[in-house]
């Protein structure tokens, strides 16, 4: 009964008060914060962006974007110095390709595996196994490859040393397989069963249906996972770091030992000093890896994008 | 015509009530697309009026007008206006929370939140700035009464409300929005999800509600609208797919002696 | 014929399946290995000490733990940072955002934003925090660092876990005359809480194990005490694994595998953590 009185009360008070509008202070407040974080993502890209070429960018007024990216020494102390980083982009090319020829067909193939073929048991043992690989950290992946899988190599190769370009492509390849096999299988599981039945009801095999319909019809997506897998390898630094072999010639085989990208800023910036040209040589390196994963990104995403569009019903 | 009708149902002609709300020239737009084309009624106090009309007529977009919940779809835009007590409530300076303190919607499908019962009615009152344990206790145990609820949970309180059945839910609604002391409560098809009990309970507790609240309902059921309301408008849509208002008036006029040749087909062809 | 040639289809069918479950297998035994190699050579080394001491001798004896300690507070520092700024992004995405231009750039900011080396990292860690904003080689700068790196699966846990609270829920709030910031914090974001927080343990686990942005902005390799302030420097698990690897020599192999043992103890169980955090979330959510 109470209710009733109020009611009576604030409709003979002042009807058209009662619903005027209300100035919340403190929710404009906090919504004014809410939409500047939600800028903060753009805010972070764009200071990473901004930072690279201001530390980076002026190396070329010492040294000629032509010597910068063709130049095959590097020799950041010597006087006078040189900047070339023709042999850690090489590296980082030896040791993409050749995690990327190891990670692409396995990481398909199993991706293939789990989405067509595997009972549901064996699928729900293996993924949690493959989220783990995506979850060692990768400084532990390097000390693997430096404790186990070089000597083996060495000895397999019979090389001077394990530490090279193959060791750290190979511990790469590990990396890259979890988002290779889980965007992979993704895309796999996005092709409509209609697709399968149609398949069947011509009279072909699961495999001959897995390989001539369900992967040309996921391939937008597996390229996608190839691309981020790419991404992955090309970005990774610790492993490379550690397994590579840390040599500062051109490698022309991925037997040699070598020093990515990621890797020569790694072991350069502790001694580089702050507006020197070292410095600025490996923010320039660092602007390089920058464009290149955010390249190799929007490229995957735009073919997510279109992926997820063509299925969409 | 071959309908029946029960006695009472002519009782349920409003007496001369004062119009709560007011609907003039409303047309309502998704983007391009017009959902509404110049609707015009008003709708009196302390009544039940119902909005029928075949599926895809606009039904719950002209109902989630008195409330203004359609703001929240992207593109929707209202010409027109919509009084509450004479004043348009889709004015600038207008509050929609405050508007939607004092007109409570209850929707199709129970939507309890998933906390305790007794939570659940406080929900409300809490965002209002009423945090005494004492008097939530009071409001609670009043809105579930009110919402014929309270015999039924009265020892659960603090059990989820997603435990109770479907019907008890949307009773829990109705109390949940009881519980802000609305002047005006919206229902979107409140029954459609239950069984025929349930129902029935609804409606009662519809009926006694009418001495203090004005109730708007929609409903695809003609019976129940025939049974609970007092003021029927029928919605149809035209070719264009916009939805507008053929006939309105007395339950018992547009049941027994419609005066549009579309309601007519629409009701006998429900009935029979 | 016809029954030939339908073995033969088949028997390609099966040699097929076999070099799939092949590549399966190339994927899960690898991990195994290591996995079970690190815990076989590390077990020897773990003892009361080797997690309760400070290193001595350049690394060769004592224990580790101001590393363990100093992992741990760059976790909470990054998380500290980086989830309210994930919960808040998170908000304006599902719950402010319009479908336009302003909201498809930022969607594109956050998919680029994951895919940024943690080297480059790094150098913005170095560039911004360490040398612009003088807050040197410390533990907020790494923090700081590893928060911008973490902000994006922060951003997008949490728009996934807010997305998932079903839209009646707010309806509910919103015709109650909640306002809408009411209906986010006192309905949504409870609600969203355990999808929110399983983004957050996972965002720990992944701080705890990254090496290369805490070897720009400079972990500390020997440091036989505590950081006393954010301002201190520090030591990491991770970094320690890596020098006492690769750049100390005469450093015993069971400590570097002991070393090794920790750091994946600890960043695995926060892998675990989050995952029992998602399924009694679902569990719970499918039983009531």
């Amino acid at each position: 009964m109470l209710g009733q009185q109020v009611k009576v009360a604030t409709a003979e008070a002042s009807p058209d008060n009662g619903l005027r509008r209300r100035w919340r202070i403190g929710e404009k407040f906090i919504e004014g914060w809410i939409f500047l974080t939600g800028l903060l993502a753009i805010v972070v890209l764009l200071g990473i962006i901004a930072l690279l070429l201001k530390e980076g960018l002026p190396i070329f007024l010492d040294t000629p974007p032509w010597e910068f990216f063709f130049g095959t020494r590097w020799y950041p102390v010597s006087e006078p110095p040189t900047f070339g980083i023709m042999p850690f982009f090489i590296s980082t090319l030896w040791v993409t390709l050749v995690a990327t020829a190891i990670s692409v067909p396995v990481g398909v193939a199993c991706a293939a595996y789990l989405a067509e073929v595997a009972p549901d048991k064996v699928r729900e043992t293996v993924k949690p196994i493959i989220e783990l690989l995506a979850g060692i950290p990768s400084v532990v992946m390097g000390f693997i490859g430096l404790m186990l899988l070089s000597p083996l190599v060495q000895s397999a190769f019979n090389l001077n040393t394990g530490l090279c370009g193959l060791s750290a492509g190979i511990m790469l390849s590990l990396m890259s397989l979890p988002i290779i096999v889980s965007v992979s299988e993704d895309a796999l599981r996005a092709v409509p069963d209609e697709f399968r039945q149609a398949s069947y009801a011509l009279g072909a095999t699961r495999w001959e249906t897995i390989i001539h319909v369900c992967i040309p019809a996921a391939l937008s997506g597996i390229t996608a996972a190839v691309m981020l897998g790419v991404g992955r390898a090309i970005g990774e630094t610790m492993t490379v770091l550690m397994v590579a072999g840390g040599a500062l010639a051109v490698p022309v085989s991925p037997t040699e030992p070598m020093m990515p990208m990621t890797a020569a800023i790694a072991s350069g910036i502790g001694n580089a000093v702050r507006g020197g040209l070292q410095y600025q040589a490996l923010f320039a390196i660092g602007l390089i890896l920058f464009i290149l994963t955010l390249a190799v990104n929007i490229i995957a995403d735009r073919v997510l994008e279109r992926q997820k569009r063509k299925f969409a019903r | 015509m071959n309908m029946k009708l029960s006695p009472d149902l002519l009782s349920n002609a409003p007496a001369c009530k004062k119009t709560r709300l007011g609907v003039t020239g409303v047309n309502l737009f998704y983007g391009d697309f017009q959902a509404l084309r110049n609707i015009t009624l008003e709708i009196p106090e302390c009544a039940i009026t119902a909005i029928i009309g075949p599926s895809g007529c606009g039904k719950s977009s002209f109902l989630r007008l008195f409330n203004r919940m359609n703001d929240l779809i992207t593109g929707a835009r209202v010409e027109g206006r919509i009084e509450l007590d004479g004043i348009n409530i889709y004015d600038k300076s207008i509050d929609v929370v405050e508007l939607r303190k004092r007109v409570g919607m209850v929707f199709q499908k129970p939507n309890p939140f998933p906390l305790s019962v007794f939570e659940n009615v406080a929900y409300g009152p809490k965002r209002h700035g009423r945090h005494n344990r004492g008097e939530l206790e009071e409001i609670v145990e009043k809105s579930l009464r009110q919402a014929a609820l309270w015999d039924e949970v009265k020892g659960k309180l603090e059990q989820s409300a997603l435990a109770l059945s479907g019907g008890q839910q949307q009773r829990l609604c109705i109390a949940r929005v009881l519980a802000v002391e609305p002047e005006v409560i919206l229902m979107d098809e409140p029954c459609s999800a239950l069984d025929p009990v349930a129902t029935l309970k609804i409606e009662d507790l519809m009926r006694s509600l009418t001495e203090s609240y004005t109730i708007i309902i929609v409903t695809h059921n003609m019976q129940q609208a025939a049974r609970v309301s007092d003021m029927a408008a029928f919605l149809m849509m035209e070719a264009d797919r916009a939805g507008v208002l053929v006939e309105y008036g007395p339950t018992s006029d547009i049941f027994t002696n419609p005066k549009d040749k579309r309601t007519e087909d629409y009701i006998t062809g429900r009935f029979g | 014929m016809i029954g030939s040639r339908i073995t033969s289809r088949q028997l390609s069918q099966q040699t097929a399946f076999g070099l799939l479950i092949i590549s399966a297998a190339v994927v899960v035994l690898p991990v195994i290995f290591i996995i079970l190699q690190i815990v076989i050579s590390g077990g020897s080394a773990i003892s009361w000490e080797f997690l309760t001491l400070a290193p001595s001798q350049a690394g060769k004896a004592g224990g580790i733990f101001p590393a363990i300690i100093g992992t741990f507070y760059l976790m909470l520092g990054t998380i500290i940072i980086a989830l309210p700024v994930g919960v808040l992004a998170g908000i304006y995405l599902t719950e402010y955002a319009g479908n336009n231009w302003l909201t498809r750039i930022i969607n594109l900011a956050i998919v680029n934003l994951a895919g940024v080396p943690s080297i480059v990292y790094g150098l913005f860690g170095l560039g911004v925090f360490v040398l612009a904003l003088k807050l040197g080689m410390s533990l907020l700068s790494a923090s700081l660092t590893l928060a911008c790196q973490a902000l994006a699966m922060t951003i997008t846990t949490s728009r996934e876990a807010i997305i998932a609270v079903p839209r009646e829920y707010r309806e509910g709030s919103l015709a109650v005359g909640a306002t809408r910031w009411q209906t986010i914090r006192h309905m949504v974001l409870p609600q969203a809480l355990p999808g929110i927080i399983t983004g957050a343990v996972l965002a720990m686990s992944r701080a705890a194990g990254e090496t290369a942005p805490i070897l720009v902005v400079g972990a500390a390799f020997l440091l036989p005490r505590l950081p006393q302030s954010p301002f201190d420097q520090f030591m990491a698990l991770p970094y320690h694994l890596y020098t006492v690897a690769a750049h100390v020599p005469g450093i015993p192999q069971s400590t570097m595998w002991g070393v090794a043992l920790v750091l994946l103890v600890v960043v695995l169980s926060f892998n675990v953590l989050a995952t029992v955090i998602r399924l009694r979330a679902r569990r719970r959510r499918y039983s009531s």
